[in-house]
């Protein structure tokens, strides 16, 4: 089996953001890292590799050359290969044209099955998997916290859903997407680091894959949310009852 | 034609209170496209949910009642919102921000050809187009987007939005669509966790328990705090990762996205992911052993103290 896990290089979103003055996020003092949610994804089809269920692992980024830093840091986790579709922009690229552009790799590809994170720490769509899935016209089987690929050409996969939990069964091959209780990623050691350096990365681009984007979704700048204020300490439980009672009358 | 259509939520024929503030949000949409606000429910022997929403605050409601729709699968649904949008002539696609509307609707949004954003908390209008507001980053900034597409899809955040006043009945149109069921995806089962305290996405008060209860046990004193004010119990994630509570209890980035009138975070320390789902509460009440903890930045009383004892006293105090 072949699995493609795409990972996408994210803000580090841990710093409080700064606006510009005309209202456009002030990029330049922020450090950029692997989305979380991939990490995830990453680690469970090393998994699978490891289980020898996988025979082949790709690791896929849409994004600029820096991106590869990102990958390379996938890649110390293990997998085989990597594949950047170079974009230098891709804050201007909405999440269709992503999966519009990922759907070009799968076509490529021929994975049995792709995993993604279920969302990236940024910019927080939670999207590109569904559409992907869309567009392959595959089955779908997003927020994963259990995946079991069984011998016959199906995985069973657990979804963490509002009010529980819920199974499903998709035929191969078929888009996954990674919750963060599907397993927990591994550091990568040095060995990993240093063998990362030498696995093949592929550099592509949406022309050399047949795609063009024109995104829908415009940004027309940004706001920061209302700031809350810190309150008081109280002393006890009675004072604490007292200013519920009395102060913010939220409790009888 | 601009009509407005929202995907409606159920369970077990009735219709789920998250759709309500997606219709809120549809009002505030309409005032700006103009159009009628189409609700749809796709189901089986669904009829009591359609009847439910013709009184919601919809001008028009679809049921398309199939067995094909008796287990939610996003491969069943996408293709009829698709499908209903388009004989409708739809510009906005509007689903709840639940994992229902998260799952389907890009699906769908991909088969339409259209833009879509996630978690609106706003709509209004930007040089005459429509546009939205959502929160990103945990919820530290907030991004205003517009649509260039002819149809628009858009999750609702459920917190933002009020649930209309209920009007007259709405017209109930059925329409069978034909399309089979999907042969590459089976539903097998949901796991439902059971509970008779309120959802945590409309509870009026919350008691939420972190890592610092150590143990599954812990989480009885929470319960009966909230059972005694009427509310809800949530957890973080580190909680539900210990084992000590259900993952539907966790609430935050990956999570619920809450805003009930009070909210107790006990032994929780306040990370950006967790703050990200209820900084909206009206008043937020920290019980921490650290004084120092990062929560108590945005708490509006806090009390440094053993939640081993100060929970139960609290309990005791308002019986
Ligand atoms: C400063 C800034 C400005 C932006 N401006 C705009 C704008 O004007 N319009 C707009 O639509 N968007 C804008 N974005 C969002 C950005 O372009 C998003 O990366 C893109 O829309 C994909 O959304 P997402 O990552 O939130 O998708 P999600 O659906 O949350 O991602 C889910 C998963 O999809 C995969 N994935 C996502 N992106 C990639 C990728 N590039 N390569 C490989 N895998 C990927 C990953 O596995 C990820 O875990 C902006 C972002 C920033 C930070
Ligand atoms: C991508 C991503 C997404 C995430 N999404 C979420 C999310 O949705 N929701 C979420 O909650 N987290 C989320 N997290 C995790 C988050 O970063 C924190 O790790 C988590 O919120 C910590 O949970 P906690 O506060 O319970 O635990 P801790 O940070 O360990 O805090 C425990 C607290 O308990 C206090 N304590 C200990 N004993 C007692 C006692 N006896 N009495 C009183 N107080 C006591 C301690 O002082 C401490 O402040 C996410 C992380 C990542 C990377």
């Amino acid at each position: 089996m072949k699995i493609l896990a795409t990972v996408k290089r994210v803000f580090d979103t841990d710093g409080k953001p700064k606006l510009t003055a005309d209202a456009k996020l002030d990029v330049s003092s922020i450090d950029c890292k692997l989305n979380p949610f991939d990490e995830y994804g990453v680690e469970e089809a090393v998994r699978l590799q490891e289980k020898g269920i996988a025979t082949e692992v790709v690791i896929c980024c849409v994004g600029p050359e820096e991106a590869q830093k990102e990958m390379r840091t996938a890649l110390a986790m293990g997998g085989d290969r990597g594949l950047l579709v170079k974009v230098n922009d891709t804050e201007s690229l909405d999440t269709l044209s992503i999966a519009k552009i990922l759907a070009a790799v799968v076509k490529k590809e021929k994975p049995d099955l792709v995993i993604l994170g279920k969302l990236s720490t940024d910019s927080e769509n939670n999207q590109v998997g569904q559409m992907l899935a869309e567009l392959t016209g595959l089955p779908q089987a997003t927020f994963a916290f259990k995946l079991t690929p069984d011998a016959g050409g199906w995985a069973i996969v657990g979804r963490e859903v509002d009010g529980g939990t819920s199974d499903v069964k998709v035929k191969l091959p078929a888009i996954i997407t990674a919750d963060l209780r599907l397993n927990e990623p591994r550091y990568a050691s040095l060995p990993g680091i240093m063998k990362a350096k030498k696995k093949p990365l592929e550099i592509t681009t949406p022309e050399a894959l047949g795609v063009s984007v024109k995104p829908a979704i415009v940004g027309i700048g940004y706001e920061l949310p209302p700031a809350r204020k810190a309150g008081i300490k109280v002393a006890s439980v009675a004072e604490l009852v007292d200013k519920l009672r009395n102060e913010a009358k939220v409790i009888s | 034609m601009s009509n407005i259509l929202v995907v409606a939520e159920h369970l077990e024929g009735k219709l789920r209170k998250a759709t309500l503030p997606t219709i809120g949000f549809a009002k505030k949409a309409q005032a700006l496209t103009g159009g009628k606000i189409i609700g749809l429910v796709l189901g089986h022997n669904a009829a009591s949910v359609a009847a439910e929403l013709a009184t919601a605050g919809v001008d028009h409601v679809i049921l398309v009642d199939s067995a094909i729709y008796a287990d939610y699968l996003a491969e069943a649904y996408a293709p009829a919102v698709a499908e209903i949008a388009k004989v409708k002539g739809a510009s906005i696609v509007a689903a709840p921000a639940s994992t229902t509307g998260k799952d389907f609707l890009p699906r769908a949004a991909a088969r339409m050809d259209a833009g879509m954003i996630s978690d609106a908390i706003e709509v209004f209008s930007h040089n005459g187009a429509v546009a939205y507001k959502r929160p990103v980053w945990a919820g530290n900034l907030i991004a205003r987007e517009t649509s260039t597409s002819a149809i628009t899809a858009v999750t609702v955040r459920m917190t933002n939005f009020d649930a209309p006043a209920a009007g007259a009945a709405a017209p109930i149109e059925t329409i069978s669509l034909g399309f089979a069921a999907p042969d590459d995806t089976q539903f097998l089962s949901f796991d439902r966790v059971k509970s008779s305290r309120p959802e945590l996405t409309d509870a009026a008060a919350i008691v939420a328990g972190g890592r610092g209860l150590k143990s599954a046990e812990a989480f009885k004193m929470l319960e009966e705090l909230a059972d005694l004010i009427g509310g809800a119990v949530g957890a973080s994630r580190a909680a539900v990762d210990s084992g000590y509570a259900p993952n539907d209890w966790q609430i935050g980035q990956t999570g619920k996205i809450v805003a009930p009138g009070i909210y107790f975070a006990v032994a929780i320390s306040g990370a950006i992911q967790h703050l990200a789902g209820m900084k909206g509460s009206k008043v937020i009440v920290t019980i921490n052993k650290d004084g120092e903890a990062p929560i108590y930045q945005i708490s509006d009383y806090g009390l440094v103290a053993d939640a081993f004892k100060a929970v139960p006293e609290l309990t005791a105090a308002l019986k």
